[in-house]
């Protein structure tokens, strides 16, 4: 079913993480198996229960001139950093204004924005709010800025689909490329959401582990000691390309953008649908739209946040898909949960997984929940075999969101 | 004691500087903010605002589309 069709490739990768403030920090320090979540030390800390995250390691007011930054919510800042990254890794190519397309979302949006402009208009008044306050808050503001960072005119989208925005911004590119209204996308998703107000919220539907003694071990997807996700911040971009477009300008390429699938449980608003039916069908609607065989996926970097319930429904639904005995892990045992962001750089890790062929290892499991099943890597990195292979991201989000993106080796 | 053009001058030199990045050293008196400075409607509600908080000057909304130079700006803080 893929003959005659467009093929999309990665040329460019580009992050910002509570592990590294660029693709190869953060991916050493995911090799290594290093934590990136911390106690926070702000005063609001005592009032909520989890008091730790994983905040970006670099903060992007270091990074973005101070004019820049200030007219930017830090969600609109983490995807521009992102964003010229991955532009740059990609050799920043030329492509006609008009064949230049950006898909990138927010779960969330300018919420810290928000929340600070409702103080300024309630203590001081409306004519001292900064004259930004709505496109910092609004969350396309992220995919605006970067399209007029590059002077794209294909198109700007922001797909919003909570913790499957990034996978489904990154899904909506390869469309856009294959039913030939762009030559070149960038697309991601973006998150700053460590605020009391989210860390309250999530606290409130029990969903955050208050493993507040060790932090570093909160997040540990699969383990039995697992008691919720930990919130992370940042982003992750990647440039897609039509294959004809990359290989004219001689481009590095790292992998194919393959196949994407999608679907929606119908079910409940935040809980998953207990037999995983909704994200089995996503990955295997992304293999058939790859046109390669289930048993070609060798790793799947899973959306496993560390929650009781969503782990183990995952691990069915892949054990269920993928009869090729993937290697699985979870990164966000290591950089928290980045919520819109988390689709993003989980598709830059499976893409160096496939292009470096080694898994990094799911920190924390110490003690596998019971009946996985499945091949979770632990302890050390593993290597992948060579030969053509497959990958798949896995990310799922409140609505009942699953989508998955399956890469292939260049 | 008013304030004299050379000090209202640096004020807006560092206002400009820090919500515009433009080198205060441009900020000149016969600099259009819109056709010289390149500075958007935007980024001149932030200057006014700004520039009202250093000096105490009330720039009303229907005044500040007449003020196009950085000497508009200047005249109407002085007055």
């Amino acid at each position: 079913m893929s003959t005659n069709r467009v093929r999309v490739v990665v040329t460019g990768l580009g992050t910002t993480t509570p592990l590294g403030g660029d693709v190869a920090s953060t991916w050493a320090a995911l090799l290594d198996g290093r934590s990136g979540i911390r106690t926070l030390t702000e005063d609001w800390v005592d009032t909520v229960p989890a008091k730790f995250a994983g905040v970006a390691a670099v903060d992007p007011g270091e990074v973005l001139p101070r004019p820049e930054a200030r007219r930017l919510d830090r969600y609109e800042q983490f995807a521009l950093i992102a964003a010229r990254q991955a532009w740059q890794d990609a050799g920043a190519p030329e492509v006609e204004p008009t064949r230049l397309g950006v898909v990138v979302g927010s779960g969330i949006g300018g919420i810290n924005t928000i929340l600070q402009a409702y103080d300024t208009y309630r203590d001081k008044g409306w004519n001292r709010l900064s004259p930004y306050t709505v496109p910092m808050l609004m969350p396309n503001g992220a995919a605006g800025w970067i399209s007029i960072d590059l002077g794209a005119q294909a198109g700007t989208h922001a797909a919003v689909s909570a913790c499957a925005t990034g996978a489904e911004s990154i899904g909506q590119a390869i469309e856009m490329i294959r039913s030939g209204r762009a030559d070149v996308v960038v697309a991601g998703g973006s998150e700053a959401a460590i605020h009391p107000l989210n860390m309250a919220s999530f606290a409130a539907m029990r969903a955050m582990s208050t493993r507040n003694d060790e932090p570093h071990r909160a997040s540990r997807p699969f383990d039995k000691g697992r008691d919720g996700f930990v919130l992370g911040e940042g982003a992750g971009i990647v440039v897609l390309e039509s294959e004809a477009h990359a290989k004219a300008r001689g481009a590095k390429i790292y992998a194919v953008a393959a196949g994407v699938g999608i679907t929606s449980d119908g079910h409940h608003i935040s809980a998953p649908e207990p037999s995983g039916i909704g994200g089995k069908t996503a990955m295997l609607t992304a293999i058939a739209d790859a046109g390669i065989s289930a048993a070609d996926v060798r790793h799947v970097n899973a959306h496993a946040t560390s929650t009781p319930v969503g782990d183990e429904i995952e691990a069915r639904a892949i054990r269920e898909a993928l009869p090729g005995s993937p290697l699985v892990t979870s990164t966000k045992s290591m950089t928290g949960h980045l919520l819109g962001g988390a689709g993003g750089i989980e598709s830059v890790f499976t893409i160096l997984a496939l292009s470096e062929r080694v898994v990094p290892a799911t920190a924390n499991l110490d003690d596998p929940a019971d009946g996985l099943d499945v091949d979770i890597v632990r302890g050390e990195p593993r290597k992948l075999p060579d030969g053509q292979l497959a990958a798949i991201n896995n990310s799922f989000g409140f609505g009942g969101h699953n989508v998955a993106v399956a890469f292939t080796t260049a | 004691m008013a304030v004299t053009e050379q000090e209202i001058l640096a004020g807006l030199g560092k206002i400009v500087n820090e919500i515009t990045g433009i080198p205060a050293s441009e900020v000149t008196p016969e600099k259009s903010f819109v056709d010289d400075l390149d500075i958007d409607s935007l980024s001149m509600v932030e200057i006014a605002v700004a520039a009202q908080d250093e000096f105490g000057a009330e720039i009303p909304d229907d005044q500040l589309k007449h003020l196009k130079t950085v000497k508009d700006v200047i005249n109407f803080i002085q007055n």
